[in-house]
């Protein structure tokens, strides 16, 4: 068996797999938060609680209708997705004119109560979700293995980044978002209408979240806790990346899940920290992140 | 930014009730109730964990009520002073009294340190950054040695308070907590109601203003911030003596929305709404203990409940509620 640094490559190749793959949740995940952020002005500590309503909503979907993964990709994402704009309508359009703090306490609380009831109805043990059929196996690639289903997310998400990157940058419904954000009241004037705009996008923000809750669902298990801590990690690949552009976001998302992979292998110790070890240090050599712009 | 609460710093203003409008015997009738509280039936346990976090629940209102600042890390000067003054305690025989003013320098310390870190951003990002260095303590603390991991320090010794004060006793060691309650919440006080406090308030208002002014706005923040930290770590010491155990639980973030929560629900930016919000979550646990995961729900509950209806919290409500019935 080969080495590099000392490191067999089988284990190094496996890390950055999973690293990469951690990456993509980040990256969907970020993007999601900063959707929501760039027209709403709010952090949605929810997400976490609905990347988890994504992964029950395909766990139930699966086990009491007989609706298999494929299905669920599709239905997960927009029954969450109401959800969320049932919450914008109730109660986050109440507190745009406040300072964008009161949100991050709204939706922290919400996180708090969602986490909560899932818990009571379902321990804080994981429940199983099979790999579809189509995806099981994998590809031997003659220095590793890898397997189908990883390849799946990783290339998935990749195209639900970039497809999200290409109508916000390159639509017109796009240009409309855009524009929202720099200055809502003109926007309306022009006839738009900025309300139904924004939970649309709270919604699609959302939506964004629990599509990574489903296809993470067969790779961890379903949890009620699996997104409390993500949250915080994705936090800091936001504040790492800045809020302002789409595609850094993104890149930001992937490059640190590969960090963290190697990390795995080199320094196993501080793997669980070396993404707030990196925040620290780009906020002390570039405050506002890396693709970021200072607002 | 950070006019998160002028309405609640605004009904703080001298226009409300008596006990509000008259800071000193506001002071004097809470002390006194303190006082009296254990003789009256009250479980000293229970009235020394609502101390310990009403002067951590005072610290952390120090920076959001009059700095504009919302720390979502601030578990990690409560979790580190415990777990440093539980260490000393326990491991080096330090009396109550050094491993107390030990563990509170260890927070000061990481108040200096993640303060020039954090002071850079402002609003959203300054929470979000306090948030994932406070995930960073956590992990740190889950695999240090001298932790013990889920463990945690247990059966740390309480002492002897100066060689002679023996704090088995429940009312030596209540008593000893009400002291350095009444410490720390006076120089909070104090500091609130000094040119300083009244420069920070003025930058939570209109910073590029007083920067205009010539203050030196992060100089001012940064201050601010190493001074709740200090004081965050000296309730947490103190916790860890009292209960004699340091734990994860201190640096977890759920214990950073637990002081947002109780600041918020007693009312940001009063004297006493910190007190009062600390005495309303921590009972409120005590008789939802055996119940599980309601307590979270509730908690969350009270937080969306708190920011749609209720921003002034209990005592900002009552003060204004006060001031609009003598008109």
């Amino acid at each position: 068996m080969s080495e590099i640094f000392g490191v067999p490559t089988q284990a190094l190749f496996g890390q950055l797999l999973i690293g990469l793959i951690n990456g993509a949740f980040y990256a969907v995940l970020s993007l999601g938060l900063a959707v929501i952020f760039g027209l709403l002005n709010i952090i949605n500590f929810t997400h976490g609680a609905q990347y988890m309503m994504g992964a029950f909503c395909a766990y139930f979907l699966l086990n009491k209708l007989g609706i298999g993964y494929w299905w669920s990709l599709l239905i997960a994402p927009i029954a969450v997705g109401a959800t969320g704009m049932l919450i914008e309508r109730t109660m986050l359009s109440r507190l745009y004119k406040l300072d964008h703090l009161y949100g991050l306490l709204l939706t922290f609380g919400l996180a708090l109560v969602i986490q909560g009831v899932f818990r009571n109805e379902f321990g804080s043990s994981g429940l199983p979700y099979q790999i579809p059929p189509e995806l099981a196996g994998g590809y031997n690639l003659g220095f590793m293995f890898l397997p189908k289903y990883r390849a799946w997310v990783i290339v998935a998400s990749l195209v639900v980044c970039l497809a999200t990157w290409y109508v916000i940058e390159r639509t017109k419904l796009g240009a409309y978002l855009r524009a929202a954000t720099e200055n809502p009241t003109l926007v309306q004037s022009f006839g738009v209408n900025v309300p139904r705009m924004i939970t649309l996008t709270y919604g699609f923000g959302v939506g964004l979240a629990a599509l990574a809750g489903v296809m993470a669902a067969p790779i961890y298990q379903v949890n009620p806790l699996m997104g409390a801590d993500l949250i915080i990690v994705v936090f800091a690949v936001v504040v790492i990346g800045g809020m302002g552009s789409i595609l850094g976001s993104v890149l930001t998302g992937f490059m640190l899940g590969v960090v963290e992979g190697l990390t795995k292998v080199f320094y196993p110790e501080a793997s669980n920290t070396v993404i707030f070890v990196v925040m620290v240090i780009v906020l002390i050599l570039r405050p506002a992140g890396l693709f970021g712009r200072e607002r | 930014m950070g006019d998160i609460n002028v309405k609640a710093g605004a009904t703080a203003t001298p226009a409300a009730g008596s006990a509000l409008r008259r800071p000193a015997v506001g002071i004097a009738v809470m002390v006194a109730l303190f006082a009296i509280a254990p003789l009256v039936g009250f479980y000293p346990v229970f009235l020394m964990k609502v101390l310990c976090f009403a002067l951590f629940a005072c610290a952390f209102n120090l920076l959001i009520g009059f700095g504009g600042l919302l720390s979502f890390g601030h578990a990690m000067f409560l979790g580190t002073a415990g777990y440093v003054s539980a260490h000393a305690a326990k491991e080096w025989g330090l009396p109550p009294e050094g491993a107390i003013v030990l563990g509170t320098l260890a927070s000061a310390l990481l108040g200096i340190v993640t303060g020039f870190i954090t002071i850079r951003r402002q609003g959203i990002y300054f929470a979000m950054i306090t948030l994932a260095i406070a995930q960073m303590m956590f992990f740190f603390y889950l695999q240090a040695n001298f932790t013990h991991g889920e463990d945690g320090i247990q059966a740390v010794p309480r002492g002897r308070l100066f060689g002679f004060i023996d704090l088995a006793s429940p009312y030596a060691m209540y008593y000893t907590v009400l002291a350095i309650f009444l410490f720390g919440f006076l120089v909070i006080y104090r500091a609130i109601h000094s040119p300083f406090g009244q420069v920070l308030q003025a930058i939570r208002e209109n910073e590029p203003r007083a920067i205009s002014l010539g203050y030196d706005a992060d100089r001012y923040k940064l201050l601010a911030f190493v001074l709740s930290a200090t004081l965050s770590g000296l309730a947490g010491a103190t916790k860890a003596i009292v209960f004699q155990l340091a734990s994860l639980t201190d640096v977890h973030w759920t214990m950073s929305g637990e002081v947002v929560l109780m600041v918020l629900l007693g009312g940001m930016g009063t004297i006493f709404g910190p007190v009062v919000g600390a005495l309303v979550i921590i009972a409120l646990e005590n008789y939802l203990a055996p119940f599980g995961q309601w307590v979270t729900i509730i908690t969350g509950l009270i937080f969306v409940v708190c920011v749609l209806a209720f921003r002034r919290g209990i005592v900002g409500e009552l003060a204004a509620w006060l001031g609009r019935r003598r008109g």
